[in-house]
């Protein structure tokens, strides 16, 4: 990071500025105040800039978060006082409930085909999109477009067109019940949520690609390296920190599954595309189980954590740093 | 004619891109019937009623009202918060600076889900339940670690040298800030802005939980409630959900290249 300077009041101009209104001012009193005037002038300023974004986050983010960590210890219907503790129990529970396991292992399974499938996929488009097809930037519009559709659109749409009987039907080569057989709903949501969501990956995949100056992949190819081997030792690893934090973005998404599932199944059948979101709001606003829902909560924001804190130490450290907008190109 | 597998290839991710939409305009302008009898056809007759309705009806006007409604207050409110965090962080050295600054990145890893429920309750100790700024607000909080995290590095990027000679001029903080670093700030202002709007018109759990009462909801609850209403008439849900993902495709056709800078951080050649 490089250093920035802070921004105490420079010396004042000696003599009168005058405002471009016209009105004169007089030159700031900052020359006079004593390092810890202005130290504390600072610091006021800093507060100043910073508050008004803290206290709604803090209020509306932080505390949250921490409250449900609190009511995860109680038996609690939502309504009336918090006075049945009952310790770790609702975590216990969680972990001997079937259902709930169930819904980890979709999330893993959801993560795993995100890393694995669509990642890859995505990729495979960024390269394509990256050499000077004819049209790419028309494909790229197009394969970004349903990042800003919402789940919900996507998720009715996708339902009624595998329906039975409906399109997917007519375009597959075997009727299926894509969305009623519990051995199959997991994978036809997995597809969906590709369809939504690679053109994102692809978009950063492909800035990646173009901040690699081409004459490192020439140099390459001029030494006799094939293309294969330009794409395994020069490519990818330059390509290394949007990966990640592609990557990064994709677990942490799919376990955080909600909207498309709940639209598209509710979790069914029997719980075969359940998710630890679906499981949270079902056991909260439709069975009035607070705390045992905080619970559930409080484990997901342990993963999400636990996952961060693996990424920060091992595989994302110096890409952290305005990781989003820069690539960790800077 | 290396390349001839490749170009195929990438048409027909096109091709699966754009049927669900195509899907959903077109089996918008059919009857229920067309479509169980033949899945891909066009239109045969072409049926209005189907949008017309929808667009006659109060309903969907009072959604999108209040859709347009959350997603400017949100927005209004993030946006300029986040800036001004941002600004800190970004040209002013201070003991804590990154341990303030990681606690918002943390933000990134707290879903709506996981805060949802202290959220909600929250809300209803407030009396915010079935109001706009009960979604609202809690939209913006969660909206600032994003909008912080991609405003820094521009705020800076800017020379020292801009602050220094704004700063000899007499130009304190603050007017530096509004006059000098807002202006030059406008694309990425814009970027921000985008993702604001296109994340709280989409969004789907929290107006879910906040807004119980019909005459508040937005869009995507609009949607879901429809679909569920009329099962049997998917010709209406089709035009229902058509007509409520217009607004985003429009945004989509005018701030492409703004969303993709946003995120990532160049813009995209070609």
């Amino acid at each position: 990071m490089p250093p920035r300077r802070d921004s105490s009041p420079l010396p004042a101009p000696a003599g009168p500025v005058v405002d471009p209104p016209g009105h004169v001012v007089l030159p700031a009193p900052a020359r006079r105040l004593s390092r810890r005037a202005r130290a504390r002038r600072r610091w006021t300023t800093i507060a100043l800039f910073v508050a008004p974004a803290l206290v709604l986050y803090l209020l509306l983010v932080v505390a949250p978060v921490v409250q449900a960590i609190y009511y995860s210890g109680f038996r609690w219907s939502g309504l009336g006082s918090l006075d049945d503790f009952v310790g770790l129990d609702n975590f216990k529970r969680a972990f001997s409930d079937d259902v709930f396991l169930g819904a980890l292992k979709h999330n893993a399974i959801i993560v795993a085909l995100s890393l694995f499938v669509q990642l890859p996929f995505a990729l495979g488009l960024a390269l394509l999109l990256n050499a000077r097809v004819r049209g790419r930037a028309l494909l790229r519009v197009l394969f970004f477009a349903p990042f800003v559709l919402s789940e919900v659109v996507t998720g009715v749409i996708w339902t009624l067109m595998l329906q039975p009987g409906g399109l997917a039907d007519a375009v597959s080569p075997v009727d299926r019940q894509w969305l009623a057989d519990p051995g199959i709903v997991l994978y036809t949501l997995f597809v969906v949520i590709s369809w939504k969501y690679f053109g994102f990956h692809m978009i950063l995949y492909l800035a990646g690609l173009q901040q690699i100056p081409r004459e490192l992949e020439e140099a390459a190819l001029i030494d006799g390296a094939t293309h294969r081997q330009v794409f395994r030792h020069v490519t990818l690893p330059l390509l290394g920190p949007t990966i990640r934090i592609s990557s990064f973005l994709s677990i942490i998404g799919a376990i955080q599954l909600f909207d498309l599932v709940w639209v598209m199944t509710g979790g069914g059948p029997v719980n075969a595309s359940n998710t630890m979101a679906v499981y949270m709001i079902d056991w909260s606003f439709q069975r009035f189980q607070f705390g045992y829902a905080s619970a559930v909560a409080v484990i997901m924001l342990v993963i999400s954590l636990a996952i961060a804190l693996f990424y920060q130490r091992f595989v994302l450290k110096r890409d952290l740093d305005g990781a989003l907008t820069t690539m960790g190109a800077r | 004619m290396r390349r001839l597998p490749l170009y195929a290839l990438g048409w027909l991710v096109a091709t699966a891109i754009l049927i669900p939409v195509v899907y959903a305009i077109f089996g918008g302008f059919r009857d229920t019937g067309q479509i169980g009898s033949s899945p891909f056809a066009l239109p045969d007759p072409w049926v209005f009623t189907n949008y017309t309705e929808i667009l006659a009806s109060g309903t969907f006007w009072r959604q999108v009202w209040n859709s347009v409604l959350i997603a400017a207050v949100s927005t209004l409110l993030t946006v300029p918060l986040a800036a001004l965090a941002a600004f800190v962080f970004a040209r002013f050295a201070f003991r804590g600076r990154e341990l303030l600054y990681t606690v918002f990145t943390l933000g990134l890893l707290f879903p709506v889900a996981v805060a949802i429920l202290p959220v909600f309750i929250m809300v209803r100790n407030l009396g915010l339940l079935d109001n706009p700024l009960g979604v609202a607000l809690p939209q913006a909080a969660f909206g600032l670690p994003m909008t912080i995290i991609i405003l820094r590095p521009f705020f800076a990027s800017f020379p020292n040298e801009l602050q220094d000679a704004a700063a000899i001029d007499g130009c304190g903080p603050f007017r530096f800030f509004w006059r000098i670093l807002l202006p030059l700030s406008r694309p990425v202002l814009a970027t921000v802005s985008v993702l604001a709007v296109v994340g709280s018109w989409n969004a789907f759990l929290l107006p879910l939980v906040i807004l119980t009462a019909a005459d508040t909801w937005t869009l995507p609850l609009g949607v879901t409630n429809y679909s569920t209403q009329y099962t049997a008439d998917t010709a209406r849900i089709l035009a229902f959900t058509t007509l409520s993902m217009v607004p985003a495709l429009v945004l989509y056709a005018f701030a492409e290249r703004h969303l993709v800078r946003g995120l990532t951080g160049s813009a995209i050649k070609g």
